[in-house]
């Protein structure tokens, strides 16, 4: 009998990223922003004020573990610990569960900080994508949160939902975005808004014999369309930014800068010095968090809790 | 800064929009609200400000619909307690109540 193979196709890879460029000992302040969400987890450090490490990784089921994990993973092999920190921030919807966070801030305040700083202050309107929300925050030229929207009743439209469905039509979550590009004529969207039954519908449309393509284009173009009914309330204004993990989805990111008539920023840092870095747009929270710790710190506006 | 706190579903956009700018932080809204949704606190969405604001309780915001509807049947013609409370004028709740539960 043939062994059954299992694949799990939402998994997404997670990352994590090391700047050899700096030597941590040498820093004045050191200070950490940790982001536990709701599908993924992040964790970056700053030195002095510049990217030192980040992680990208899955929550678990248990929130101050996946803090744990996501910092462990981005000083893995650094010889940083928790003690040489400064001062750490929680930010996410498990923030209130960061162990070795000082304080919280929300997750709208961080992005918008973080999208700030990745993509520079021209940047007016950040769209979070988040596992199980959506928030549109406008912003100004520091970074600083002018209004937001948030969409949180429930996860149809976000990330998880995206996962759902790779796992449902067994394709690899990353290659629904090219993949639903690779069809004849754009189907309609997919009519639920509702996972559970935009899942149905699915099944139904495979039954019908549907081409897979033609599904991921379906469900890509209806989640776009979600996104933006928020932004619309809100307003958009250029710059405009995607974060979060569907921003890698090109499927969904393309369709909506049709439907807005907006071309959404190119995923290249701010500052030229960090032109070589990798960038992933799911560290933004996280980001935010540390670049939060280092304003307050250097403005002595908290204490170092620094022990080593 | 506007804060939209609520949520937007299938039936509508339920959200108490706080302006950040023209709240002063007397806490006046918080007195005369009868479903104890609101509070003052530190603004969450500028960390590094100082100041002292109104905004709806966490446990609130999804549920904000139901928390508010109570004081909605007159929206249009009487303003509900916490708009009427604030001088200001930092406060204001948007349409789907209106359109829901208005005094036709």
């Amino acid at each position: 009998m043939a062994e059954e193979v299992k694949q799990e196709y939402w998994r997404w890879p997670e990352g994590t990223w090391v700047n050899s460029g700096i030597d941590w000992r040498k820093g004045k302040i050191i200070t950490a922003g940790v982001d536990v969400g709701s599908v993924s987890s992040q964790a970056a450090v700053l030195v002095d004020g510049d990217l030192y490490s980040f992680s990208n990784t899955r929550t678990g089921s248990d929130s101050p573990d996946s803090a744990r994990k996501a910092m462990g993973i981005a000083v893995d092999e650094t010889g940083l610990t928790v003690d040489n920190i400064d001062y750490c921030i929680g930010t996410g919807y498990g923030r209130v569960n960061v162990p070795m966070a000082q304080r919280t801030i929300t997750e709208i305040a961080c992005h918008a900080r973080g999208a700030n700083f990745m993509y520079g202050p021209e940047v007016r309107t950040v769209m979070d994508m988040g596992g199980q929300d959506c928030k549109a925050i406008n912003c100004d030229d520091k970074g600083k949160v002018l209004n937001f929207m948030m969409n949180d009743k429930c996860a149809a439209g976000t990330g998880r939902g995206m996962e759902v469905f790779a796992d449902l039509i067994r394709v690899p979550v990353w290659e629904i975005g090219p993949r639903s590009f690779q069809i004849k004529k754009e189907p309609p969207m997919i009519s639920s808004t509702c996972v559970v039954f935009a899942k149905s519908e699915v099944v139904g449309l495979l039954e019908k014999g549907v081409p897979e393509n033609d599904i991921m284009a379906a469900y890509c173009s209806a989640m776009a369309h979600r996104i933006m009914e928020l932004l619309n309330r809100l307003g958009v204004h250029e710059k405009f930014v995607i974060t979060g993990g569907i921003a890698k989805n090109e499927g969904v990111v393309k369709r909506l800068e049709k439907e807005l008539g907006i071309k959404t920023a190119g995923k290249v840092w701010y500052k030229p010095a960090y032109k070589d870095y990798p960038f992933d747009t799911q560290i933004a929270g996280a980001l935010g968090a540390a670049l939060f710790a280092e304003a307050m710190v250097s403005k002595d506006k908290v204490k170092s809790v620094r022990k080593a | 800064m506007q804060a939209f706190y609520g949520f937007k579903d299938g039936s509508g956009e339920w959200f108490v929009i706080i302006d950040a700018d023209k709240c002063n932080g007397c806490g006046k809204c918080v007195k005369v609200c009868p479903g104890y949704a609101l509070e003052v606190g530190e603004d969450e969405f500028d960390p590094l400000s100082e100041k002292h604001l109104a905004r709806v309780k966490e446990g609130e915001r999804k549920k904000i619909r139901y928390t508010c509807a109570p004081c909605q049947p007159g929206y249009g013609e009487e303003l509900p307690p916490c708009v009427a409370a604030c001088e200001p004028r930092a406060i204001s709740h948007s349409e789907a109540w209106r359109q829901s539960y208005a005094k036709k």
